[in-house]
């Protein structure tokens, strides 16, 4: 066991987390926020716009995420239109093309959890609003966001997890995340054993801080239903 | 259109056999996991703390760290381990271990923590009365679990198995990174040599989407025919 090289690439692993973080975070609001739109599509009574969202989404979680974003990072960049317009902004990055494959993806698997929990929520609840007097806006916001809420809070909670674990696969398009760092480090001192269990272990650091928010974020939306 | 003739011309061929590479190790792989489970459930469900650690940190870690670093730590540990166990018996070359080998192992090894899972979970739904009952009856151990559990335990898993087949399935593009020419690595090597990624990486796509929904349809026929009530 290298010691010393363990702990001469701790600090650059936890550099890089950073960049882990940071692509974490803007996928996961970017996702979340494509991911309402879509589930609100698909519990909509329009054909059209249910099988948009339909589509969407199984087409994200039939192929691999690491398809996904060599589409959009080798791909994208070969049409010539896409260079002239503004969202060359976004693609002639690697950040940019990794945020976008990861933002789509989590989107389609948090809209499926979105779907279920409205889905779910029991009739009489709505009943009860309607017989109140409530308007629809109220209904929606005050009952039904609520207990969607509080029903796909540890599933999201999963995926939160699984999306930390995608953007792993930024480190293939050149991304200098943990993991690419890591792989870097690898190559260049042949030992693969220690730098993974510093690199691992700052990923379960991860894992288990994304539970523990969870967990609080579960006790703050906790209501008897 | 002309990319995908089969011959030296185009791509056909080689996809063709790139779509067997990824069944082939995906099976492998789910085979290998499903063998894990069958060795990490009963030790989940043991009532000794010291097992149940042992079970627990295996599906903690694997679930939580990514699986890219996962296959790293195989493509490059495996070959530098058996170097090492070579290098005391006086051989000092460069081994490479197969890749298929090594891509197989890894994410069958992230697909066993998942089916433990999904077993555990199983076992754990099964009603209290079963065991009680077939213990009641006198029933030998293997009856008692080749004929009253197993069959419960596949009903309600099944399902959920399907799950753990198609995140198997599409963790096997990952082996791409090392060097095992399945879909994935066939795409990145015919989109190099034609400079058209688009249409590579958009075709692979197309072909997990079908891989996939065809074992789904698959799954479904299993889960009728298990599907038996009490």
């Amino acid at each position: 066991m290298d010691l010393e090289l363990m702990l001469t690439s701790l600090p650059k692993l936890l550099y890089a987390s950073l960049v882990t973080l940071k692509l974490l975070a803007s996928s996961l609001i970017v996702g979340l926020i494509l991911a309402v739109f879509f589930s609100i599509m698909r519990i909509s009574k329009n054909r059209f716009l249910f099988y948009l969202s339909y589509i969407f989404s199984n087409l994200f979680r039939g192929t691999p995420l690491l398809v996904q974003i060599f589409i959009i990072y080798y791909g994208f960049g070969q049409i010539e239109y896409l260079r002239s317009t503004i969202f060359w902004v976004i693609f002639k990055e690697p950040f940019g093309c990794a945020m976008l494959a990861l933002s789509l993806n989590t989107a389609a698997y948090t809209s499926e959890i979105l779907r279920s929990a409205f889905e779910t929520i029991k009739i009489g609840y709505i009943e009860a609003g309607q017989s109140l007097g409530l308007s629809k806006g109220t209904i929606f916001f005050k009952i039904k966001v609520p207990i969607a809420i509080h029903q796909s809070l540890s599933a999201y909670g999963n995926e939160i997890i699984l999306l930390m674990k995608g953007t792993a696969l930024a480190s293939t398009v050149t991304l200098m995340d943990i993991t690419g760092v890591a792989k870097n480090i690898i190559s260049t001192s042949f030992k693969p054993i220690e730098v993974f269990i510093v690199a691992g272990s700052i990923y379960l650091c991860l894992t288990f801080l994304i539970q523990y928010f969870i967990k609080i974020a579960e006790n703050k939306f906790k209501i008897n239903v | 259109m002309e990319y995908l003739y089969f011959g030296a011309k185009g791509w056909g061929d080689e996809l063709f056999f790139a779509v067997l590479m990824t069944i082939a190790v995906s099976i492998a792989a789910m085979a290998i996991g499903i063998l894990f489970s069958f060795i990490f459930t009963p030790l989940k469900l043991s009532k000794f703390f010291f097992l149940r650690l042992i079970a627990n940190s295996y599906t903690t870690f694997v679930r939580g760290i990514p699986e890219l670093l996962i296959i790293y730590l195989f493509f490059f540990g495996g070959s530098a381990s058996l170097m090492f166990v070579a290098k005391l018996f006086g051989y000092n070359g460069y081994i490479e271990i197969n890749a298929f080998i090594t891509g197989a192992f890894a994410i069958g090894i992230i697909s066993g923590a998942y089916s433990t899972e999904v077993f555990r979970g199983a076992v754990q739904s099964l009603d209290k009365g079963q065991f009680e009952a077939s213990k009641v009856l006198g029933l030998k151990k293997p009856v008692y679990f080749f004929k009253i559990i197993l069959p419960q335990i596949l009903r309600l898993a099944i399902p959920n198995l399907n799950n753990v087949w198609q995140i198997t399935l599409k963790d096997t593009s990952l082996i791409s990174v090392t060097g095992l020419v399945e879909i994935m690595r066939q795409s990145y090597i015919a989109a190099g040599s034609t400079r058209d990624p688009l249409f590579f990486y958009s075709l692979a796509a197309v072909l997990y989407l079908v891989l996939t929904i065809v074992s789904l349809k698959f799954f479904n026929k299993i889960e009728k025919k298990y599907k038996v009530g009490y």
